[in-house]
């Protein structure tokens, strides 16, 4: 890709014996997980300035999106952001129900927020499991890894798969939580519990990792807003938005939770931050489980969900409405909704707008890390080339999500 | 609500409003945008600090064909309001609005790079996710989904170093 127009202009070395060196980092290097260049100018090892490089792992979502209809839709939004599917299937849907003017059963509400907390808690462990491996903190890597699996375990149990849920239907869900959900939960926080308060002593007060991580990657207050950073990125700032508490959705407002603070906005308080967040959504669910409504979890519109399997193979009006369902698509009325979710990394919004046919007129994700890379430049330049890595780290690039 | 008070503080500059499932919506001309997103930003009872989105939508068979959208938020006031600027297919330029919030300079490259529109006064506006020599705006409703484009031959760094477009 082309460099900046800026990159041509001549800059001096502190010391004038010497000369600017530039240096391209990626698009795949070993100390950054995902597909990323870094374009730099360096002064020794000081970075002058940096421009980067996305795009790597574009794959078209949005077009992909306008050529099916919207239930077809569920499957590309799994593979956003890759470590938390859950939450972007219930952004989509939700998006959907609201063009639509549907209200989804209560029981549907609870289960997608417990299932989008269990989502959140694993994508913060990738995240501060794979930030901490790049400096070196390697036994907390393995830690988290695996106390990430007992999450995967919980959402296998109820979706089917690990990763790649699908699970989510406009008006409802294809599952809905297993009999022993709630063991298995109990079960599962007492060893993730465990985890936690290992990696916790293994890292909070550790010498190295302190040095790494406090006070680099420092964004102030003012800059995060403008730039337009959300979740841990922001809150680390001192800024108190989380789209739970802010615009409300599912039923976050019964719920009893803190939103947790930085202060300084650099790299210690993100982790910290995410660290404290996983509390709060263990808490979350528990709060979720113990008031769990019974009741179907999906709506039986006919115009919106699938007829039962016995209707369709037995009757010709299930046969119809299916057919129709699965060739046509819903129907959804025409305009346009935005609508947001607290993400992993922070407000992920679905813009859509539909023209009245059984196809998306337009889907519009709005990205979280797209925020966040675009102002990394912000937070490196006059830091140190190794800098580069814990602040990556910090703002948690999922390439699905950033590249769409 | 919110529109009672852009309309009279706005009045004729606001072209359209709307207030559908529980979302506000107004329009504007292109030629004082960046006033009104600069009064949207700084003053009291408004107070958009925070850029949530900026995308476009082609609407093929409309006239003006496109439509931007920007998605401002105050996290002050805790209201939202879409704005939208349509644009004429030959005439596709809006103001850049990288001045009153940081984040729209990648979003802005973004929507460049999908939809071909030119946001004037963009300090740096080039492609983000597509490479350089990729023709056309994917996200143009007359760009096909399964179009294939050449693959871009590989060039030798050390007899054509990278350097910066004109």
């Amino acid at each position: 890709m082309a460099l900046p127009a800026r990159w041509k202009e001549k800059i001096v070395p502190s010391d004038p014996s010497d000369e600017i060196m530039e240096l391209q980092m990626g698009p795949s290097h070993p100390a950054s997980h995902g597909t990323i260049k870094f374009n730099l100018k360096l002064d020794g090892e000081r970075i002058v300035d940096c421009d980067v490089e996305v795009g790597y792992l574009h794959r078209g979502f949005e077009k992909m999106c306008e050529q099916g209809t919207w239930t077809q839709c569920f499957p590309y939004t799994d593979r956003l952001n890759y470590a938390s599917p859950c939450i972007n299937n219930v952004g989509f849907a939700l998006a959907v129900e609201r063009l639509l003017g549907i209200e989804t059963t209560e029981r549907c509400k609870y289960v997608r927020m417990i299932m989008s907390e269990v989502a959140r808690i694993a994508d913060h462990m990738t995240c501060l499991g794979a930030a901490s491996s790049e400096v070196g903190a390697a036994t907390v890597f393995m830690y988290l890894l695996e106390a990430r699996e007992f999450l995967y375990d919980l959402i296998e149990a109820v979706t089917g798969a690990r990763l790649t849920v699908t699970w989510c239907r406009v008006g409802g869900m294809t599952h809905d939580l297993p009999a022993d959900f709630a063991d298995r939960v109990k079960a599962s926080f007492v060893r993730i519990d465990q985890v936690l308060s290992d990696c916790d002593k293994l890292l909070s007060r550790n010498r190295v990792f302190i040095d790494r991580m406090s006070g680099v990657g420092i964004l102030p207050k003012e800059d995060a807003i403008s730039y337009g950073l959300t979740g841990p990125l922001l809150r680390a700032a001192g800024v108190s938005y989380d789209v739970r508490k802010a615009h409300p959705y599912l039923v976050y407002d019964r719920m009893d939770f803190e939103v947790p603070l930085g202060e300084r906005g650099d790299n210690y308080d993100r982790f910290n931050v995410r660290f404290r967040e996983m509390h709060q959504s263990k808490r979350i669910i528990e709060q979720a489980l113990a008031s769990l409504p019974d009741g179907p979890v999906s709506i039986t519109d006919p115009k919106v969900m699938l007829p039962p399997k016995e209707q369709v193979y037995n009757s010709i009006e299930g046969l119809m409405n299916h057919f129709k369902l699965i060739m046509e698509g819903i129907h959804v009325p025409p305009g346009e909704v935005y609508q947001a979710v607290e993400g992993g990394n922070g407000e992920l919004g679905f813009y859509v707008v539909s023209d009245g046919s059984g196809r998306p007129y337009r889907v519009r994700v709005r990205p979280p890390c797209f925020m966040g890379m675009g102002a990394l430049n912000k937070m490196l330049v006059g830091r140190m080339i190794a800098d580069i890595i814990t602040t990556f780290g910090m703002i948690n690039m999922i390439g699905g999500e950033c590249d769409r | 609500m919110l529109i009672e008070k852009l309309k009279q503080r706005f009045g004729a500059e606001i072209l359209g409003a709307e207030d559908a499932r529980g979302e506000e919506t107004i329009s504007i001309g292109r030629d004082h945008a960046y006033d009104i997103f600069r009064a949207l930003r700084d003053e009291v009872g408004f107070e958009f600090n925070f850029l949530t989105d900026l995308t476009a939508v082609d609407w093929l068979e409309r006239k003006p064909r496109y439509d931007v959208v920007y998605h401002l938020n105050s996290l002050t006031l805790g209201h939202r309001l879409r704005v939208k600027i349509a644009v004429e297919a030959g005439d596709l330029w809006v103001p850049s609005v990288v001045g009153n919030w940081g984040a729209a300079d990648w979003l802005e490259r973004e929507c460049f790079d999908m939809f071909g529109i030119d946001f004037r006064g963009h300090p740096d506006l080039r492609r983000i996710l597509m490479y350089d020599s990729f023709e056309g705006h994917p996200l143009r409703k007359d760009y096909l989904y399964n179009k294939r484009q050449p693959i871009v031959p590989e060039i030798d760094p050390i007899v054509n170093p990278i350097r910066p477009s004109k």
